[in-house]
C-alpha cells in the first residue's frame, strides 16, 4: 500500500475512531457507516493533508476508500502539472 | 387549561453526568469546582486569569455516545444536550406515549459554539486556514435543539432561546406553557452550554466579576462567580397524560413569570426580579404565603446576591427572612445560559425528597442580607412550592414556580 493509501486510511480512521487495520482499499463508505457528515469532514481532512480541493461533482462519486486514493492522486498528479492548487469549493449549502 | 408535571430527568454537569450522581452529589455538597485545566490553544492549558477555578466536566466522551459525524457536526454543548435529552426522554418513555409532532422543544443556550469558533478563528488569523466545513452548524446556537430533534425524531415546535443567564429558564417558561395551553402535549426543556474556551475565561476575567477563591453564594465574603459547563433536561408533560400512563411524577410546574429590568447592562435592578417572581406566583395562581424554597440565581457576586436579596424582600415582606434559599451555583457553578435547567433540576429533586440542597458548604451568610440560607444539610421542608430564579445580564429576568407532587 502507498503513502497516499495510507495517509488516506489514516485520515478514515481517524474520523471514525476505528482501527485503520479494519479498513483496505475495498472497504465501501456502507461498511465502516461513513454517512454525509462524516463525508464532509473526511472530504475536508483529504483536502488539507494533501492541499488539494476535491471538485462538488467528485464528492457524491465517492463509495470507497480506493475512490478516495485514487482521486487525491489525480489531484495531486495535476497539482504538479498546473502548479497550483484550485480555490477550495464550497461544501456545504 | 391543562396541569403540567414533571415526568423525565436527564443531565450531564460537573458534579454528575446521569440524575443519580447529580442527586448524590447535591445532598451530599460534593462540589464540581475544580482547578482550571486543559484549556484548549493556552499555553499549558492556562489561561492566564486571576482566577484559578472552575465548574468543568472531565468524565465526558462524545464517542461513548454520538455516531462520528455528528460528534463532529456538533461542539461539546450540543453534544451534552443530546445525551441529558435522551436520557429524560427514556425515563418518561416520552416516545412511546407522545406523538413526535406534538411534542416542543425548548431550549436555553447563549453562547452556542464558542470553542469550535474561537478554533476556527485563530486558524483563520493566525494561517489564513480555510474553515472546516461544518464550522457554521457547529457554532450555530440552535445546535442543540435541531440535534435533540433529529437524535429523538421529534417533530412538534424547536426552539433556542438566547437571553445570557436566563435562556433555559425562559426555555422551561415557554414550554410550561406550551403545554398548559395544549400546544404541546409534552416538551424537553432545559438548558445546555460548553463556554469553557481560552477566550471566553480572558473576556470574563475582564468583568472582574469571578471569583479569585470560589462561587461563595450569599456569603459575608463573596467576591464572584465561578464559570461552569453542562446541561440539564426536564421533561413536562400534561397531568392528564403522566396519569392516564402511571408515569412517575417528580413535581408539578405551576406558574412562570418574566420582566426586563430596562435599566442597566451589567448592574441589576430588585425591581425587575422582584416584578418576575410576583408573576410566576400570579400565573401560579398563588401567594406568596405559599413559598417554602427559593432556588436563587445566587452567583455569588456582590451586586446580584445583593440586589436578589433585595428583590426577595419586597416580594416576601417579613417573611422573606424565614422561606429557605440556597444557590446549587457553589456546587455546579454558573453554566450561563444552562444554569437555570441545572437549578430547575436540583429543585425538582429536593421537592420530590421534601428536602432542599444547602447552599454548597458556605458556613457565613451575610447577616446584611438577611435571609434564611440554607447552611451545612439539606433542610427539609415537607411539600412546598418552590422559586427557581434566573436573572440575566442585561436585566432579563426569568422565574418557574414548581410545586411538589403528592
Amino acid at each position: 500500500m502507498d503513502d497516499t493509501a495510507q495517509r488516506c486510511i489514516a485520515i478514515i480512521a481517524k474520523a471514525k475512531n476505528i482501527p485503520a487495520q479494519d479498513i483496505s482499499l475495498d472497504t465501501t463508505f456502507e461498511e465502516i457507516n461513513i454517512d454525509s457528515l462524516d463525508k464532509i469532514n473526511i472530504s475536508f481532512e483529504v483536502e488539507e493533508a494533501f492541499d488539494i480541493a476535491i471538485p462538488d461533482e467528485a464528492l457524491g462519486s465517492l463509495k470507497t476508500v480506493g475512490d478516495v486514493v485514487r482521486g487525491v492522486d489525480q489531484l495531486v498528479a495535476a497539482k504538479s502539472v498546473s502548479g497550483s492548487t484550485p480555490p477550495a469549493p464550497a461544501t456545504t449549502s | 387549561m391543562n396541569r403540567v408535571v414533571i415526568t423525565g430527568l436527564g443531565c450531564v454537569t460537573p458534579i454528575g453526568s446521569t440524575v443519580a450522581d447529580f442527586r448524590e452529589s447535591l445532598f451530599a455538597g460534593t462540589t464540581g469546582i475544580s482547578p482550571i485545566t486543559g484549556v484548549p490553544d493556552a499555553p499549558d492549558g492556562n489561561p492566564g486569569v486571576r482566577y484559578t477555578q472552575a465548574a468543568q466536566i472531565f468524565d465526558f466522551d462524545p464517542a461513548q455516545h454520538l455516531e462520528s459525524g455528528i460528534a463532529t457536526a456538533t461542539n461539546r454543548n450540543a453534544q451534552f444536550a443530546i445525551v441529558a435529552a435522551r436520557q429524560a426522554a427514556q425515563q418518561a418513555k416520552l416516545l412511546e406515549y407522545h406523538r413526535p409532532g406534538d411534542i416542543a422543544i425548548m431550549m436555553g443556550c447563549a453562547c452556542g459554539g464558542r470553542s469550535t469558533e474561537e478554533s476556527e478563528v485563530k486558524n483563520l488569523y493566525l494561517r489564513n486556514a480555510r474553515a472546516h466545513p461544518l464550522t457554521i452548524v457547529r457554532t450555530m446556537s440552535s445546535s442543540g435543539a435541531s440535534n435533540i430533534s433529529i437524535d429523538l425524531g421529534i417533530t412538534g415546535p424547536t426552539l433556542d432561546i438566547s437571553t445570557a443567564c436566563a435562556s433555559a429558564t425562559h426555555a422551561m417558561g415557554l414550554a410550561f406553557h406550551m403545554v398548559r395551553s395544549g400546544m404541546a402535549t409534552a416538551a424537553i426543556a432545559g438548558g445546555h452550554e460548553a463556554p469553557l474556551s481560552w477566550g471566553f475565561y480572558r473576556a470574563w476575567d475582564s468583568m472582574r466579576v469571578v471569583s479569585t477563591t470560589r462561587c461563595k453564594p450569599f456569603a459575608a465574603d463573596r467576591d464572584g462567580m465561578t464559570l461552569g459547563e453542562g446541561a440539564a433536561m426536564l421533561i413536562f408533560e400534561t397531568l392528564e397524560s403522566a396519569q392516564a400512563r402511571n408515569a412517575p411524577i417528580f413535581a408539578e410546574i405551576v406558574g412562570f413569570g418574566m420582566s426586563a429590568d430596562a435599566n442597566h447592562i451589567t448592574q441589576p435592578q430588585a425591581e425587575g426580579a422582584a416584578m418576575a417572581m410576583r408573576k410566576a406566583l400570579d400565573d401560579a395562581g398563588a401567594s406568596p404565603d405559599e413559598v417554602g424554597y427559593i432556588s436563587a440565581h445566587g452567583t455569588g457576586t456582590q451586586a446580584n446576591d445583593a440586589t436578589e436579596s433585595a428583590a426577595i424582600h419586597q416580594v416576601f415582606g417579613e417573611r422573606a427572612s424565614k422561606i429557605p434559599i440556597s444557590s446549587t451555583k457553589a456546587l455546579h457553578g454558573h453554566s450561563i445560559g444552562a444554569s437555570g435547567a441545572l437549578e430547575a433540576l436540583a429543585t425538582t429533586l429536593g421537592l420530590q425528597e421534601g428536602r432542599m440542597p444547602q447552599n454548597g458548604d458556605i458556613v457565613n451568610p451575610d447577616p446584611s442580607l438577611d435571609l434564611d440560607v440554607i447552611i451545612g444539610e439539606p433542610r427539609t421542608t415537607g411539600p412546598t412550592l418552590a422559586l427557581s430564579n434566573s436573572l440575566a445580564f442585561g436585566g432579563l429576568n426569568a422565574v418557574i414556580a414548581l410545586r411538589s407532587w403528592r
